[in-house]
């Protein structure tokens, strides 16, 4: 009896399998030889270099130092680390023989040229949305750029988890195919920036938590997650902006990376606007139209809290003293505050005056209100840098200058003295999750 | 209240305010004039020093962080008589026109040799981005390190330890 069990069992298993493994086998499309860059139409590459800027393709597809889409940027994961490939027309290393149907395979699929399946870091999961014309017009973009022959580290996953059929289990439960539905309801313009968002701009891929099996959480989009030691803030209703974010300042921050009520940019979203300044504008303002939406407050309602969030949060400035334009007596009280009376007041008194870096009051900070010190902290340690080829920093940082002790108490005296919200509880455990992650990069020798 | 605070191996006790910043103690207290004041706000590098072995803006730097630190200025790493190799480079290159940079540029390229001892021009050029010269040495001062780096190694198999000051 027992045997017949294990053996219908047995039976039953390999048949599933094998139903499995058909429906995750794909072919190989043939290669084709690479095209001339004349055989496309100007204004398709074109607009296809204002779609990849806006979906950030250069970020995961360039590593520093090495040419635009030559790939090597470590994406970190939980399963392990996997390597942005190389998108250049390189026929053998790049996607030179690659045919228009096998790229739309690939960012609709996650499944290369020759058949085998992509690890989910590409975000496939969104690029699975896009029209057929947009893929295209990536395609001519990339189709058109300078071919580098230069190799992509292979993935460095945990097993069983670097066996690609994995992936094809992930797909079956997570990979949601189909175009993306218009709300009727909404404008055109909010329209096209929920297109956008969605697909190329792929800005759940960060701001969506994610499960245990590393996909989005599908009830809880925009609630917040994590992104290379930084977190990702809220955009949903838990956004932690104490003014809520309009069109017009979501498109101030996109495309110029700074807006007076929310701060500058910073950390791993810095290269995402530095690639939204190569989009087209109109779309910028249509994704920032769609985001702002997000947190559900109307502009109404927006206007008065606005107002109270920003007297509550200039009523915690520091004073200038009169006669001085730098330094600032200290406030008596516990380390935290001396420090800041030294190191941080000089430009962050009365938030906002200094022309040079326009700190923005602290009290209107994500990240001095947002649940975990993570960018608070970061932020202390490295500063806050311009885009590349710009001058200074916004902030220098003070990782030589103050020791863990330091930094740990600096932060939570900013979160106390500059919001309402309760101390957090995890400042040193967190610095030191970021400290032993730097010391990681550093001893690798990666770039992160 | 009182801070106690090591400089160039030297203990001094400093009756100040905690959060007044290391430059103005360096310079008004102690007369150690080599850091500059340049904008006070961190943007320019011209009050850089080396605290243990990292660069940081003086200026920027409360007092009170420091204690039990070590602190180094340009006046550790040697004098007019018996300049370090790095302040040695610096004349040899000429590499200075009104000057006013050139401490700072000093401290943080000597963070940078104690950590590396033969940087890449590609090195030089990163970690010397946040010190500004408005006179445009730069060629100049990125000529001076590159000297310094070889001279010390001509000098000795070993850079000079961190703790080896003036020569």
């Amino acid at each position: 009896m027992l045997a017949r069990i294990i053996i219908t069992l047995v039976i039953v298993l390999v048949v599933a399998f094998g139903g499995f493994y058909a429906w995750a086998w794909h072919s190989e499309i043939p290669a084709e030889q690479p095209h001339a860059a004349s055989s496309f139409d100007p204004a398709i590459v074109a607009k296809g270099a204002k779609l990849a800027a806006v979906g950030s393709c250069v970020v995961c597809h360039s590593t520093a130092g090495s040419p635009s889409y030559a790939g090597g940027y470590p994406v970190k994961t939980p399963f392990g680390t996997i390597y942005g490939t190389n998108i250049t027309p390189d026929p053998e290393i790049g996607i030179g023989a690659w045919s228009a149907v096998a790229f739309r395979r690939a960012m609709r699929e996650g499944v290369d040229r020759r058949g085998r399946h992509l690890y989910p870091a590409f975000p496939y999961d969104h690029f699975t949305h896009a029209t057929d014309s947009d893929l295209d017009a990536v395609y001519a973009y990339l189709m058109t750029r300078a071919p580098v022959r230069q190799e992509t580290p292979p993935p460095d996953v945990v097993f069983p988890l670097n066996i690609r059929l994995f992936a094809a289990g992930w797909k079956l439960l997570f990979l949601h195919h189909g175009g993306h539905v218009a709300d009727t309801s909404q404008t055109p313009e909010w329209n096209r920036g929920a297109y956008l968002a969605e697909t190329f701009g792929h800005c759940g891929a960060c701001h969506t938590p994610r499960n245990a099996l590393g996909a989005e959480k599908r009830g809880e989009q925009y609630a917040g997650g994590t992104a290379e030691g930084w977190t990702a803030p809220a955009l949903n209703a838990a956004s932690p902006a104490p003014v809520a974010w309009t069109p017009e300042a979501a498109f101030n921050y996109l495309r110029h990376g700074f807006d007076r009520r929310h701060g500058h940019v910073a950390g791993p979203m810095r290269p995402v606007v530095d690639d939204l300044a190569r989009a087209d504008e109109g779309d910028v303002r249509a994704i920032a139209t769609y985001i702002a939406s997000l947190n559900g407050v109307s502009t109404a309602d927006n206007q008065g809290k606005a107002a109270a969030a920003v007297q509550a949060a200039q009523s915690r400035e520091l004073p200038i003293h009169k006669g001085e334009t730098t330094g600032s007596a200290p406030p008596a009280g516990n380390d935290g505050a001396a420090i800041f009376a030294g190191a941080c007041a000089t430009c962050h008194h009365q938030g906002g005056r200094f022309p040079v870096s326009r700190p923005v009051e602290l009290g209107l900070s994500s990240i001095v209100n947002g649940g975990s010190p993570r960018n608070l902290l970061q932020i202390v340690l490295d500063g806050i840098h311009p885009a590349p080829n710009e001058r200074g920093h916004i902030m220098p940082g003070f990782s030589g200058t103050l020791t863990d002790e330091q930094i740990a108490a600096l932060a939570d005296y900013v979160r106390s003295h500059f919001t309402d919200k309760p101390k957090w509880d995890d400042t040193e455990a967190t610095l030191n999750a970021i400290r032993q992650n730097k010391n990681f990069d550093k001893n690798s020798g990666k770039n992160s | 209240m009182t801070v106690v605070l090591n400089i160039n191996s030297q203990r001094h006790e400093v009756d100040a305010d905690p959060a007044t910043p290391l430059l103005y103690v360096l310079r008004n207290d102690l007369k150690l004039n080599g850091a500059k004041f340049g904008c006070g706000l961190g943007q320019c590098g011209a009050c850089t020093v080396l605290v243990e072995r990292e660069p940081v803006f003086s200026c920027l730097t409360p007092i009170a962080v420091l204690e039990g630190r070590r602190v180094r200025t340009l006046e550790g790493l040697g004098t007019a008589d018996k300049p370090g190799p790095l302040q040695a480079a610096f004349i040899k290159e000429q590499a200075a026109q009104c000057g006013y940079c050139i401490p700072g540029m000093i401290l943080r390229a000597q963070a940078l040799l104690e950590k590396n001892a033969s940087p890449t021009q590609a090195q030089i050029r990163d970690h010397m981005q946040p010190n500004l010269c408005r006179c445009g040495t730069h060629m100049r001062i990125l000529r001076a390190i590159d000297r310094a780096a070889k001279d010390m190694k001509t000098a000795s198999a070993t850079p000079p330890a961190p703790t080896e000051t003036a020569r």
